[in-house]
């Protein structure tokens, strides 16, 4: 978008879209702020017809000082951190190998995309059920057939597993958009790579993983954003016990299982507060990839 | 030092065989030009010689050492590439650095050849621009910045002008061959251009569906192509061909004349009507029609030649200009 009209032009055109999502960010955004500055619990008769107590910062104050507070938020980062890792490193991985010409390609592709169709919430139970039990788990079989002891994966492992599962569930994202990457390296750099002396890992470094860069943001950023909101495989698999409660997980005790709907929005906003660091972080990390 | 050798080389993908078996010399210090028409195989005996293809049998040497199975990187050849091949996300200090750094020199030393071979090309404003940032011609100079500071035993180029226009590319000529004037070091360039091949080369090797139609110097091809299609294909515009009657006249199935060995003689043997002339300035090229010998024989003219289109002329070609070939292609004589 070089010259003056064409900048107008997509500014007008922009416009329906943008004031669409602004009216559909707005709408629950203004009612979380609302009801989280209310006493809200239904249980005990409370109700929008009957109208709400006004409680000021009772809500926030009450959230932030429950003992679950600070480690659901640093639980969230580390899933968070490391699902990113572990997608964008198996992803380059499997993305330079697909890249490779090998028989089958194609089927091999599609196999590696499907996880990604799999709902979370069936992916979660089959991994629970069939890998992670300790009794009839394939993994549990696996370490018996080595004579060791079967780990019970959800209640010894829990962050770890459902980092696992998390990650399963996300690395055909990370490989497919690092797949389309790769393949549209210009084949002459890397031969003119080669033939400056740079050894394979040499070309990977400085040829292969710079051109690599924006897509490794846009696989970072997007992941993030859905990340951050992970529930479904918290909730069929361990509970939000054995410090797996994400900060998400815990609005969800607080509205659901405590049925205290001022303070599970005062976590809401806690939670848009720290999904805005996050962002503002990443984009000061990574987000400069993206000018160029 | 870089005298290159091939013996019996082939190259075939799958099926297709693209270069059957070829053996040629390159000797040191030589600029060869390779020319032929579009897919004869330039690229492919270029990839071969720097190693980015294997061969599928024979044996290349460089310098006297079997080479064949020899990577790439340990040729010590250099490329520049048709599409340039810069690395985007450098600098250009940093590419014309990267082969240097690759082998592992001392900062000291790349600066200093960095500096050197920017000084050289014209390039020493645009060090810390991005190839991005650069006008092809700039570009260009920086690909051949990244080959030199390597100080290879040979520059492999695979249509390096073919991406810039016209003027650019006469310049950039004529700065490759001062720069081969001054390394001194084996070039082998390929074009299907044939006026860069003539105006360029030490020797030209002329490829048709990889194999060597002929291997010679510029005026060589030029005087004495050996084949119909080496005729065809050196000199601007094409040679005349002619066949039937006037050929077996002079003992041959086709003769060739160049268009700048037909002179107007109103006392010619042939004659014909003047179709379209292509003005240059210093020459005029006529298109003679309806003279029964050809189509349409191109015949050069003097710069302001006062012949109208739809005249009548008569034509006479040098005696000791006219080329012989026998039913075969093949130069008699
Ligand atoms: N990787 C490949 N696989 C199969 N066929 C190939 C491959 N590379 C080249 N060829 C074939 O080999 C022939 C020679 O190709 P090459 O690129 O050497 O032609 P060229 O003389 O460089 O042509 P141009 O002037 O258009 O660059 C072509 O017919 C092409 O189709
Ligand atoms: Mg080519």
């Amino acid at each position: 978008m070089a010259t003056k009209s064409s900048r107008s032009a997509a500014r007008v055109m922009l416009a329906p879209a943008v004031i669409l999502l602004l009216g559909w960010m707005l709408v629950p955004l203004t009612m979380t702020l609302f009801f989280s500055f209310k006493k809200y619990l239904p249980l005990r008769g409370d109700s929008l017809e009957r109208g709400l107590d006004w409680v000021g910062f009772a809500n926030y104050a009450r959230f932030i000082s429950s003992s679950s507070f600070w480690p659901s938020v640093q639980t969230t980062l580390v899933m968070v951190g490391c699902v990113l890792a572990v997608t964008v490193v198996l992803g380059i991985l499997l993305a330079l190998l697909l890249d490779q010409p090998f028989w089958g390609r194609g089927v091999v592709r599609i196999l590696v995309i499907a996880p990604f169709f799999v709902m979370p919430t069936v992916s979660a139970l089959v991994w629970k059920n069939m890998f992670m039990d300790p009794v009839n788990g394939l993994l549990a079989h696996l370490w018996r057939f080595f004579g060791a002891e079967p780990v019970s994966w959800l209640s010894d492992a829990s962050l770890a597993s459902v980092i696992m599962i998390v990650s399963w569930q996300w690395l055909p994202f990370a490989t497919l958009i690092l797949l389309t990457a790769i393949q549209s390296l210009d084949s002459e750099q890397l031969e003119a790579a080669e033939m400056d002396g740079a050894p394979a890992l040499g070309r990977f470094a400085h040829i292969i993983l710079p051109h690599l860069g924006r897509a490794i943001t846009i696989v970072i950023l997007i992941q993030t954003i859905f990340l951050l909101s992970i529930f479904a495989e918290i909730f069929v698999t361990t509970g939000g016990a054995f410090g797996t409660r994400t900060l998400t997980y815990l609005i969800f005790q607080r509205v659901v299982d405590s049925q205290n709907i001022g303070l599970g929005s005062a976590g809401g906003v806690y939670a848009i507060i720290l999904a805005n660091i996050v962002a503002i972080f990443l984009m000061r990390i990574v987000g400069k990839n993206l000018d160029r | 030092m870089g005298r290159i050798a091939l013996n019996g080389v082939t190259k075939s993908f799958g099926v297709t065989e693209v270069i059957p078996p070829l053996d040629l010399v390159i000797e040191d210090g030589e600029f060869t030009v390779f020319v032929g028409p579009s897919g004869c195989g330039k690229s492919t005996l270029l990839r071969l010689i720097a190693g980015l293809e294997d061969t599928t049998s024979g044996r290349i040497e460089i310098d006297g050492v079997d080479a064949t199975g020899t990577p790439p990187a340990k040729r010590g050849l250099a490329m520049v590439f048709q599409s340039y091949a810069l690395y985007p996300h450098m600098s250009v200090r940093r590419n014309i650095a990267f082969p240097l750094r690759m082998a592992g020199l001392d900062r000291a030393e790349i600066d200093r050849r960095v500096t050197e071979a920017a000084s050289a090309l014209n390039l020493t404003d645009h060090l810390d621009r991005r190839p991005g940032q650069l006008s092809g011609g700039q570009r260009q100079r920086v690909a051949i910045g990244r080959a030199i500071v390597r100080e290879p035993a040979a520059f492999l180029f695979d249509e390096p002008l073919s991406n810039l226009d016209a003027a650019l590319r006469v310049g950039m000529r004529i700065e490759i061959s001062e720069l081969h004037g001054r390394l001194a070091t084996t070039m082998i360039y390929v074009t299907h251009d044939q006026v860069e091949a003539m105006t360029m080369a030490d020797r030209i090797v002329v490829l048709r569906a990889g194999l060597i139609e002929q291997v010679g110097s510029p005026l060589e091809l030029y005087r004495e192509p050996r084949n119909l299609f080496v005729a065809g294909f050196i000199g601007s515009p094409r040679m005349n061909f002619i066949d039937g009657a006037s050929a077996r006249e002079h003992g041959a199935a086709t003769i060739g004349v160049r268009p700048e060995h037909i002179e107007i003689d109103p006392d010619g043997p042939w004659e014909g009507r003047i179709g379209i002339g292509e003005h240059l300035g210093s020459d005029t090229f006529l298109r003679v029609h309806d003279t029964g010998l050809a189509d349409t024989l191109t015949v050069r003219a003097g710069g302001e030649v006062g012949l109208k289109t739809g005249a009548r002329a008569r034509f006479r070609p040098m005696p000791d200009k006219i080329h012989r070939f026998d039913e075969g292609g093949a130069r008699i004589g």
